[in-house]
């Protein structure tokens, strides 16, 4: 299992857009995937989910990976939150 | 009588077509036992019929409103796949007994519930995307309206709600009108129905359905709000009339679109639009104006409990900045108090809201906020154009004081090596009488001036406009108000710099020749009614103009100004 902590640099945070690029990329993997904002937890394969977390710029999120390819996954979800458009 | 909130201007005849699918949700409900495997089944069916359906209106949509608007399908078909929804749907089947389509509401009711409760504007907005699609999947599992069969002819649209989906949806050929029993002007189908110049009416309270069946004529008023169900003769042929009147002037606004507010002398002017929600953009840029003269930075700071923070701030001015490029656009910093309540700000209640803990005041004692709001707009800057307004001015100090912030604001981004229009441009809102009387001080430390005359004559006359026992003191025509308006703009024009007013007095015909020869410069009202008033300045002279003005100015009597106006001015 991987585990780190990512500070959301994505313009207007995680609105639908964001969420659905985060999904594109998470429901590829095969890994169990948990994004967690405080004490609030959503499956990173779920766009309502990862919406209702409700994600601004500048926040910072706990994601954990569990699974074969949780490496690759999250390097690529790290990106993805990173960069800011 | 039957009104709602005007949302999208027009008049338009035809028979009610009332939907009432807001109650299949609230019907699915019902709880007999059920066979687990078939219901599953018809889940699975309708999650891909619903899919299909989307997947076609998406494309449809593209081809004839762009990705923009199609963008929102996007997200619905993408809530088709989250194992959150369907999933859930499927696991309250199998371990509650639940039917296909109670458990679609329940799994619904669930999210909408989520995202209302959540403080970002445009998360809330979601809960309506939710219900869109779960209405869509309930039609599927019922099958029995699959498809909203609409009529082969004209028809006006009667609902509880309309969702985005289904506006979109609507047989534009036939559409003359839409009508909701909830909702109001800054819902994403009274934007949609502006940019598709369909009149349309929200809002109208529950009794609405009771009172319209389909089949029946009705009258709606998209300008006043007003519903007339089976009207008789004599307003049916004076509604017929008006909607034919209204007709050939959209042929002559569309017209003269491309052209200039310029009079027959070569005086040019500048005609702009007031802008409540980012998401008016598009509809105002294809209506023709040449920028926002007052978007309201209210909007942001509205229905919630928290305040927004910078980053959601820029992400806001500056998709409008981006949207009108090199158009210009004037934001108003926070206008709250009076009667404008802000939840997050906890504001005491006061004896004399209007003269009271309100707007620049407000700004001016949390600057920690205020800094806030310039550093976003400041960022934003650097994408487009955009011009800073501060509101409900009366001492110098105060516009000094803002100033100050602004430069601690651009200082501040300057040494974090961020960019914005170093020569952005400051104005101030003429609204209170004092401020205007000592116009030539504050010329000298603004860019410009925009007078609003909303509150000016409120202040001025001492008239609360919201008071129906003395609405009828309340005019833009009194004598009191107009030598303000004319000192304003001479004031302003003595040091070189421009005067424009935003407010109903900008988009009424009446007034345009009279501001005009008062030296106006820039006109800022409700895009509906601004091809009026260009086609009004295309037609005068300057020259004419400033001989009314004058005269105008040496009459004593709001009676007298109307009437010489309606004699000369028309």
């Amino acid at each position: 299992m991987v585990q780190f902590e990512v500070t959301v640099n994505v313009e207007g945070g995680l609105h639908a857009r964001p969420a659905a690029l985060l999904v594109n990329c998470s429901s590829q993997s095969q890994s169990k995937i948990t994004l967690s904002k405080g004490t609030k937890h959503a499956d990173g394969k779920s766009i309502l989910g990862i919406m209702t977390l409700g994600v601004s710029q500048g926040d910072t999120l706990t994601v954990q990976i569990d699974g074969a390819d949780e490496q690759n996954v999250a390097t690529a979800i790290q990106q993805l939150l990173e960069q800011s458009s | 009588m039957l009104k709602g909130i005007p949302v999208s201007a027009g008049i338009s005849i035809a028979p009610v077509l009332r939907l009432t699918h807001e109650t299949a949700i609230t019907q699915a409900e019902s709880t007999t036992p059920v066979d687990a495997a078939q219901e599953l089944g018809l889940l699975s069916k309708s999650v891909e019929q619903a899919r299909e359906q989307l997947e076609k209106l998406k494309e449809q949509t593209e081809e004839q409103l762009g990705s923009e608007k199609a963008a929102i399908l996007s997200a619905h078909i993408a809530f088709l796949d989250d194992p959150a929804f369907v999933g859930e749907m499927g696991a309250l089947i199998e371990n509650q007994q639940l039917a296909a389509s109670a458990a679609v509401s329940q799994v619904a009711d669930q999210f909408i519930a989520l995202f209302e409760s959540m403080d970002d504007a445009y998360m809330k907005e979601r809960a309506d995307d939710i219900r869109d699609v779960s209405r869509c999947l309930i039609r599927n599992i019922s099958g029995s309206d699959t498809v909203i069969s609409y009529p082969e002819e004209p028809f006006i649209l009667v609902a509880w709600d309309v969702t985005p989906s289904e506006t979109l949806q609507l047989p534009l050929q036939h559409v003359r009108g839409i009508v909701t029993a909830k909702g109001g002007a800054t819902s994403h189908a009274a934007i949609l129905a502006r940019s598709l110049g369909i009149p349309a009416v929200m809002g109208a309270g529950d009794t609405l359905m009771e009172k319209v069946d389909s089949g029946s004529l009705l009258i709606i008023d998209g300008t006043s709000g007003q519903l007339i169900v089976s009207p008789d003769a004599d307003t049916l042929a004076a509604y017929q009339e008006k909607a034919a009147q209204e007709e050939k002037e959209r042929q002559l606004y569309e017209a003269i679109k491309e052209l200039p507010a310029e009079t027959t002398d070569g005086h040019r002017v500048h005609l702009m639009a007031n802008m409540a929600v980012p998401e008016e953009s598009d509809a105002l840029i294809a209506s023709g104006v040449e920028g926002i003269g007052l978007f309201r930075s209210e909007f942001l700071f509205m229905d919630r409990s928290t305040l927004p923070d910078e980053a959601e701030q820029f992400a806001a001015y500056k998709h409008v900045a981006v949207a009108f490029g090199d158009k210009p656009v004037i934001i108003r910093t926070l206008d709250v108090g009076g009667d404008k309540h802000l939840p997050a700000l906890a504001l005491p209640q006061e004896e004399n809201p209007f003269l009271g803990f309100r707007a620049m005041r407000i700004s001016l004692a949390r600057p920690e906020l205020f800094l806030v709001q310039l550093r976003a707009l400041l960022r934003a800057s650097a994408f487009g154009r955009l011009l800073i307004m501060f509101p409900m001015i009366s001492h110098l100090e105060q516009l000094r004081e803002a100033k100050r912030l602004l430069e601690q604001a651009k200082a501040e981004l300057r040494a974090e090596g961020i960019d914005f229009d170093e020569k952005i441009a400051v104005g101030m809102m003429m609204e209170i009488p004092g401020a205007c009387l000592q116009a030539d001080a504050f010329a000298k430390e603004v860019d410009f001036f925009s007078i609003g005359t909303n509150d000016l004559v409120q202040y001025t006359l001492a008239v609360d406009r919201m008071n129906a026992n003395i609405a009828e003191l309340y005019s833009y025509y009194h004598p009191a108000v107009l030598r303000l308006i004319s000192q304003v703009i001479e004031a302003s024009h003595r040091a070189g710099i421009w005067t424009g007013l935003c407010g109903e007095m900008a988009g009424d015909p009446l007034a345009t020749k009279l501001l005009l020869g008062l030296g106006l410069d820039e006109f800022s009202g409700a895009a509906s009614v601004m091809p009026k008033v260009k086609e009004r300045i295309r037609s005068i002279s300057v020259e004419e103009a400033k001989q009314l003005a004058e005269h105008v100015l040496t009459l004593s009597t709001v009676d007298e100004v109307v009437q010489y106006l309606k004699d000369k001015a028309l």
